[in-house]
């Protein structure tokens, strides 16, 4: 379908981008990747008046180690991101997930920043910042990721506040992420990532949920020692997954909880 | 409001006066006229609609044309040269890649790219590289078999054809 | 398969994998599919569409829609009315084939006073241009009055159910057929050993050609005729339908079908939108061009399959079947399609299979709901009879621990049973099961290290099952048309009927023409889907066109051989009798010197006077054949998976296909088709379903996110190989291909998933197998629950 008609600008720089936004009012939305929002425009569930294009911010594409912090640039490509090497050093999680997300082409365009800022709980992203306490920066503040993901498609961002860079804390443990469903559907039907980090393990849930899920439940099962299949069933504790076309709540529920299994053993999680 | 967009399509200059909301694909198909990149799906699912932007496989219908402005766009017109085929078109004719023909043009820029990015690519390999190009025809063993065989004539005689051209 | 390049005069005859000569417009970006098409002033259409399942239209309010920018015309039901417009109907209903009388439907091409589906047409905005029309479009304000509606088969049949049609004299019933003997099957059944009864549903799908549907109508006032250019699989059944409806004469309109982007069925005949261009363009003075979305497709195009029917099987101990006894219901839709009766026929028809048994009695209802229309999609019928006969098997296979190959080949006809009258009135001709079967199982290993396979999978958690499906059905409907045509140059054009939309016949009917003219393959022109170039055809569907377009074609072939010969007698001053026709050549028999060229005996036919008093003006002939005397391909699937049971997940291990197609005339072609049909088979069966909601009847599965298609990683390696024998009701021996793998499909996996899981008590399972739905059938079976939708709680199916 076509687009409801919109006017289009090109920012230059970050100050540039956030000017734009506030002058073209509250209906005006940045571009980075699109590989989100044009899809939502062409189905005219997304109707911007205004247009930011913030693509061609080459400030706005990094990959960064800050001490123990890796920080990325909200135009990162997912594309690059499965491929860099700081990357894969540092935070090697991010990039198994980026190498998954869609496919060639959209990984082509679609974006780090355009992602989380999309807040879709069935995206991966979201659910790696909400399981490793990413911070979101924005032009304004910097948002902790449990007050940012605040509903499906719903963020604490303004208009004219441009996420500009996530940060992540480095994380070089074993780690797994299980996409379930790729090869049937475009979407996650259930999604598990899991961290091994000096402090414990973290258990992030993707498409469990109107938000991302942080499997509190079964970090702490793990800590005390449960087995695997334990872990896994703690963690969908307190969830109630809206069913969709291809899953049923409960087994959305099941498949959860066996995969987190299989993610924690993967990811050398658990002895057994 | 028409916005000014100066892009190169198939390395030939363009400038023209377009809607921002006007999708690459059609602009390529309605402005520049050429028709061989074709839009299956409104959901950016399918990839018939794979073009080339700066040597990188995008969807053109998940693109606004503005957005190319500044850019290199290549497309299925650009990939023979004259009359002689690339050695990925010919590989798809003689490994019958194709049967309606209407997901072709996207999975042969898809190959393009694939194989700009790993020349010597498994059978799994091209399986997930071509997963954003969806075909109803021909249950892709073909496809994948095309692939293969440009794979290993490229390798072979390494195209005339400039990369990315 | 590999392309061969054989040396020798043989190397584009049949047989050959000859490379397909159409390939390059498609791999340059040079087809000219319809969206492709440019007409000076073209206005552009979109369609506003009903957003209930059920709904009274009340009024309409246009205004806006008028008023916005670059809007030429806005039309509604109201003027389809005032025009006094026809509708679209059945091309065929039971009481023409001599059945009960049943429901026949008109549809408006704009919805009149009701919507009765999801999608429905209601209006039509014409502008300058596609943005315009689409902005307009959803200015549009319709009235409606939503009602109740009623979506899934067995509520469209339960008392009290909402009915679609006020005027159907039997509830939601459209039609009900019947084949078979029925006293003759019950006593088989009261004096049976054993029997097996299974209620197996057969999921609704949709075509999803990659290229959406479009039209491109334009009336030219000057002449009062019009042209519609339209994505088809069928321009001359397209124009008979739309003359129709417009009430203009056929000779009045000319359809083109461009380059089309697959079919399946889904572009059999013709639809709402193709009236609607030419009726709008009259209105408008321009050519108006109307695409659709993919959205607009999965609501809107014909739809397949969606069938329930309980099937049991009766048999001895040994595994011998004693007979068959079905009914069940097919989903009609809110309007029966034009070839809407076909799948319910071929449904119960083919329910007996290659199986050796007479006492059979199947029935089945038409049913509407306020969903699409359905209609054929690739197998039409064949898949679901299949289904049910191949599960019944298995399930009686398991009853007696049977080797479910061996007790296939127990029941199957015998060679020397042909030609075999089944009970529901076909003639088999030809056809050896066994020979195919053999074949299947060496190439899938069935007898060597399946058990090995199955312990080392359950040493990995998972569960491994086979199976061997067997399927037969019917190459071809109707007749058709093939006209060979020389030019003065000695060059020959094939004008075909039948209308190549993938199928690669302009390298096909080239090599036929080629071997059996012996003209050079690469001077042999093609023309196909225009109604003003090729008189009369029927189109491409049902694996029809090797079949009829290839004997008829044969028939025109030897026409034009009888009358060069003639000539070349004339020519040459012998006999006609003395002269031998091969490899191109009129020779003088016993005087190998003495030949003429066929090319220079056509060059003869347009000498300017002389010769041609005598022999005409031209040298061309028509051929036609149908399917009077039909024809039967065949073949097995053999399936090896694997199946997860802690996610559900099936993954196929190995795959076999063995099919009997007569005679092959392009390998590599046929190759492909069998490659595509099992990607939908495999398709329907672990993952495509077109839902729509039980309640409110809103469409589900609305994009292709949703709608689940095969993708490249989905597809499975695939062992394929013909063993053939040539079918003895055509003079090509060919039986119609590109629809088996489709039918062999589902109940080859489905049936292995069962083999898998059966250790875990589950006996049961319907199509698709996503993994939600297996782990369902695992739970169930493990909690042993007895409620149907237990384990899918909370779920949408």
């Amino acid at each position: 379908m076509i687009p409801v008609a919109f006017d289009y600008q090109r920012a230059t720089s970050v100050e540039d981008a956030v000017d734009k936004l506030t002058e073209a009012g509250d209906e005006a939305r940045v571009l980075s990747g699109g590989q989100s929002l044009i899809p939502f425009m062409r189905l005219r569930f997304a109707v911007p008046d205004t247009l930011v294009d913030i693509s061609g911010i080459r400030d706005l594409s990094f990959v960064r180690v800050d001490a123990d912090r890796i920080r990325i640039g909200a135009m990162t490509r997912h594309s690059d991101l499965a491929r860099d090497p700081v990357i894969a050093a540092n935070l090697p999680l991010l990039g198994a997930m980026a190498g998954k997300i869609g496919d060639t082409q959209v990984r082509n365009r679609g974006t780090l920043g355009g992602s989380v800022a999309h807040a879709d709980p069935a995206a991966e992203y979201a659910t790696l910042c909400t399981m490793l306490d990413a911070e979101i920066v924005t032009t304004r503040r910097a948002i902790p990721a449990s007050e940012f993901f605040l509903g499906r498609y719903t963020t604490p961002l303004a208009h004219d506040e441009v996420l500009s860079e996530v940060t992540f804390p480095v994380a070089t443990g074993g780690h797994s992420y299980i996409k379930f469903g790729s090869r049937l559907f475009d979407w996650a039907i259930v999604g598990v990532a899991a961290q091994v980090l000096d402090d414990g393990v973290r258990i992030g849930l993707v498409s469990m949920a109107d938000v991302p899920v942080r499997a509190v439940e079964g970090e702490r099962a793990l800590a005390q020692g449960a087995t695997a299949e334990e872990a896994g069933r703690a963690s969908t504790t307190g969830l109630a997954p809206t069913a969709s076309v291809r899953a049923s709540a409960p087994y959305k529920l099941h498949l959860a909880e066996v995969l987190t299994a299989r993610a924690l053993r993967e990811a050398g999680a658990v002895r057994v | 409001m028409k916005h000014h967009l100066s892009t190169s399509v198939n390395g030939v200059s363009r400038q023209d006066e377009v809607e921002p909301r006007l999708l690459l694909a059609q602009y390529l198909r309605d402005v520049v006229g050429q028709t061989g990149t074709n839009i299956g799906c409104d959901t950016s699912q399918c990839g018939a609609c794979t073009v080339l932007i700066d040597n990188e496989a995008v969807k053109s219908c998940t693109v606004f044309a503005v957005q190319a402005g500044g850019h290199e766009v290549s497309t299925i017109e650009g990939v023979a040269q004259g009359s002689e085929l690339h050695p990925i078109q010919q590989a798809f004719i003689d490994n019958h890649g194709l049967q309606c023909g209407y997901c072709t043009p996207g999975f042969v820029m898809a190959t393009k790219y694939l194989l700009d990015q790993n020349p010597d690519p498994t059978e799994e390999e091209i399986r997930e590289a071509l997963d954003g190009n969806i075909c109803r025809c021909t249950g892709y063993t073909n496809i994948v078999k095309s692939v293969l065989a440009a794979a290993a004539a490229l390798a072979a005689a390494p195209s005339p054809h400039a990369e990315g051209a | 398969m590999t392309t061969s390049d054989m040396p020798g005069p043989t190397r584009f005859g049949i047989g050959q994998s000859v490379r397909r000569v159409e390939d390059r417009r498609f791999v340059t970006g040079r087809a000219r599919y319809v969206a492709d098409i440019r007409l000076a002033g073209c206005a552009f259409a979109a369609i506003v569409r009903s957003p209930f399942a059920h709904a009274r239209i009340l009024g309409y309010d246009i205004q806006a829609a008028l008023e916005a920018p670059g809007v030429v015309a806005v039309l509604t039901g109201q003027d389809v009315v005032a025009d006094d417009l026809h509708g679209f109907t059945a091309s065929v209903m039971p009481e023409d084939m001599g059945g009960p009388k049943g429901h026949r439907t008109w549809r408006p091409i704009l919805a009149t006073d009701k919507a009765r589906f999801v999608g429905e047409a209601v209006s039509i905005v014409v502008a300058d241009t596609a943005a315009h029309a689409a902005d307009a479009a959803d200015l549009v304000e319709v009235d409606y009055e939503p009602l109740e509606s009623v979506t899934h088969l067995e509520d469209a049949s339960a008392d009290g159910a909402v009915q679609v049609h006020e005027d159907c004299p039997n509830g939601n019933m459209a039609w009900g057929l019947m084949f078979g003997d029925q006293a003759a099957t019950d006593a088989a059944f009261a004096a049976a050993p054993h029997v097996v009864k299974l209620r197996v549903e057969n999921n609704r799908v949709t075509a999803n050609a990659m290229e959406p549907r479009g039209c491109i109508g334009q009336y030219d006032l000057a002449g009062d005729s019009y042209t519609l250019h339209t994505s088809t699989q069928n321009p001359h059944g397209v124009r008979k339908e739309v003359a129709e409806v417009l009430g203009i004469a056929e000779t009045r309109l000319r359809v083109i079908g461009p380059d089309v982007g697959g079919g399946f069925g889904s572009k059999a005949d013709a639809y709402p939108e193709d009236a609607l261009v030419l009726w709008a363009s009259k209105k408008v003075d321009r050519p108006v061009r109307w695409i659709a979305t993919r959205s607009e497709g999965l609501m809107s195009d014909t739809c397949g399959r969606d069938q329930v029917i309980h099937g049991e099987l009766a048999f001895d101990d040994t595994g011998r079947i004693l007979g068959i006894r079905a009914h069940g219901m097919h989903n009609v839709g809110a309007y029966i399609a034009p070839a809407g009766l076909v799948p319910s026929v071929f449904s119960l028809r083919f329910i007996p299979g290659t199986y050796d048994v007479q006492a059979v009695h199947v029935m089945t209802r038409g049913m509407f709901t306020n969903t699409s229309p359905l209609g054929p999609y690739r197998g039409a019928g064949r898949p679901e009879a299949t289904y049910l006969i191949e599960r019944l098997i298995d399930a009686a296979a398991a009853e007696l621990d049977m080797d479910t190959l061996e007790i296939r080949k127990r029941n199957f006809i015998a060679t020397t049973a042909m030609p075999y009258q089944t009970a529901t009135g076909y003639l088999y001709d030809s056809g050896d099961f066994q020979r195919v079967v053999d074949t299947g199982a060496r190439l899938a290993d069935w007898s060597g290290g399946f058990t090995s396979r199955r312990e080392q999978s359950e040493n990995s958690g998972k569960r491994r099952g086979r199976s061997i499906a067997y399927f037969i059905e019917q190459g071809g409907v109707f007749n058709d048309r093939m006209e060979l045509r020389f030019d003065p140059s000695g060059t020959v054009t094939i004008v075909a009927g039948t209308f190549s939309h993938g199928q690669g016949h302009e390298t096909t009917y080239a090599q036929m023409v080629s071997e059996w003219l012996g003209v050079p393959f690469d001077t042999i022109r093609f023309v196909q889907g225009d109604t003003d170039k090729v008189p009369f055809g029927r189109g491409t569907y049902a694996a029809r066109s090797s079949m009829i377009g290839g004997s008829a074609l044969r028939v025109a072939a030897d026409k034009i051989i009888e009358r060069a010969r003639l000539m070349a007698a004339d020519l040459m001053e012998v006999d006609a009798d003395d002269l031998e026709f091969g490899e191109g050549q009129f020779t003088v028999v016993g005087v190998p010197d003495r030949s003429m060229p066929l090319v220079d005996v056509a060059k003869a036919f347009f000498y300017p006077r002389g010769i041609t008093d005598k022999h005409g003006v031209g040298l061309d002939a028509s051929g036609t054949w149908s399917t009077e005397r039909e024809n039967f391909p065949n073949g097995c699937h053999i399936c090896e998976l694997e199946v997860d049971p802690a996610t559900g997940e099936v993954t196929i291990d190995r795959y076999v296909i063995v099919e009997d197609i007569g005679v092959v005339i392009n390998p590599m072609i046929a190759e492909g088709q069998t490659h595509g049909g099992l990607a939908q088979g495999l398709g329907q069966a672990l993952v495509e379903h077109h839902i729509y909601d039980r309640e409110s009847g809103q469409l589900l599965t609305g994009s292709l996110g949703d709608y689940g298609v095969p993708r490249t990683i989905f597809m499975p390696e695939v062992v394929t190989a013909f063993e053939c024998t040539p079918c003895t009701t055509n003079p090509l021996g060919v039986k119609g291909v590109g629809e088996g793998a489709t039918i062999g499909a589902p109940p080859a996996v489905i049936n292995a998933v069962l083999d898998a899981l059966r250790p875990l008590g589950v006996s049961h399972l319907d199509m698709p197998a996503t993994p939600d739905r297996v782990w369902a059938a695992i739970e169930q079976a493990r909690v042993g629950a007895a409620a149907d939708a237990a384990g899918r709680e909370g779920g949408l199916t």
